[in-house]
């Protein structure tokens, strides 16, 4: 079977069962990308590591850089990330479709209704699981400086309005001049 | 000014794009700013709906909010127009990684290190923020408040099988519909309807 097509079939498994974003499909993608040879572990964990200081999110990371790494060409790289991205956009597609189809029947304003708070929860759950020692630091007086550059964000966004990409520059800033 | 929305949309995601650091979740703020405060486009309420789809959905949590959002706005091609601009920054900047540069050059560049120190508790920051304005959103009581900080802590828990954003997803709505056919449904048909 030639390498786009074991790309593909991995790829299409990774965008159809990874479910809760990013991390959550880090496993996943870790099982199918290792087992098949394309990478090392310690390959995939510099992707994770790349992942981690570029924009966008790490399953198309891992799928663009995997299909270069693995064809040697661009092509890979583009077949790889529409790979990922094109059945969740379907069924996404297909779902919006389907509620705004349905926006006035008892189960679609029911299941709202009581999907609302469940979506608060699964935000603040982001929140509490990305308050780690990877994001805060190991040492204390990095934790201390984290906790303030966190608490000023959070200030500046919620607070005095400031636009979020303005406190992700403004942060950039203030690790590079502090560390 | 047909042409105008699309444009729009692209730009707006690609802006999106290029600095969601962290995934989905951190998204929502630059998101919430853009569509919900700065181009009006989508009411509040009706955000935190999208985001409901969005999240029920599998694959990358950062393609379906602009799969949402884009044919909230202008169907099909709406949904292209966003997907594409919040992909494109990601993917070129990884395609010009992986082409030109090692990871290692990436990795174990002090400079950018020093950076990341900065962006990542801010991060944290960002995510933090939309949990409030959603809550209120929401219109989240003292009495429902249960629902939100329970699923947190339950999904931080890290426990099988009740640690799975699915799992409240499938509840949330199956008792939302219950509760609604149960008791806003007889509480109207009297009054209003």
């Amino acid at each position: 079977m030639s390498i786009y097509l074991k790309l593909i079939w991995a790829y299409l498994k990774i965008g159809l069962f990874g479910f809760g974003g990013g991390y959550a499909m880090l496993s996943l993608i870790q099982s199918e990308v290792v087992n098949n040879g394309w990478l090392s572990r310690q390959m995939f964990t510099d992707i994770v590591a790349i992942s981690q200081m570029t924009p966008g999110p790490i399953g198309i990371n891992s799928a663009t850089y995997i299909g270069y790494v693995a064809t040697g060409s661009v092509w890979g790289s583009l077949v790889v990330t529409l790979t990922v991205v094109l059945p969740p956009f379907m069924l996404t597609l297909w779902a919006s479709h389907f509620i705004s189809r349905h926006q006035q029947s008892a189960i679609i304003k029911g299941a709202f209704m009581g999907l609302r708070p469940v979506v608060v929860g699964l935000i603040a759950s982001a929140a509490l699981l990305l308050m780690n020692r990877e994001n805060f630091g190991y040492a204390t007086d990095e934790q201390i400086i984290s906790i303030v550059i966190c608490v000023t964000s959070f200030v500046a966004v919620y607070f005095a309005k400031l636009h979020p990409i303005i406190v992700i520059v403004a942060a950039g800033v203030a690790g590079f001049l502090i560390y | 000014m047909s042409c105008k929305i699309y444009w729009q949309l692209f730009i707006t995601f690609m802006k999106i794009g290029a600095f969601t650091f962290g995934g989905g979740w951190a998204m929502i703020s630059i998101i919430e700013r853009e569509v919900v405060e700065r181009h009006k486009w989508i009411p509040r309420d009706e955000f935190l709906d999208l985001l409901a789809v969005a999240q029920s959905m599998p694959g990358i949590l950062a393609v379906n909010i602009s799969v949402v959002v884009g044919d909230r706005l202008r169907g099909l091609k709406g949904s292209i127009a966003a997907a594409v601009g919040g992909i494109l920054p990601s993917f070129t900047l990884i395609l010009l990684i992986a082409v030109f540069l090692t990871p290692d050059t990436i990795k174990n560049n002090e400079i950018i290190s020093r950076i990341f120190k900065g962006i990542r508790p801010a991060v944290v920051a960002l995510i933090v923020a939309p949990v409030l304005t959603t809550a209120r959103a929401a219109g989240i009581t003292w009495k429902t408040v249960l629902i939100p900080v329970g699923v947190a802590l339950l999904i931080y828990s890290g426990l099988p099988v009740i640690s799975s954003p699915l799992v409240f997803i499938s509840l949330g709505a199956v008792c939302g519909y219950v509760y609604y056919v149960r008791r806003v449904i007889p509480n109207t048909k009297g009054g209003a309807k």
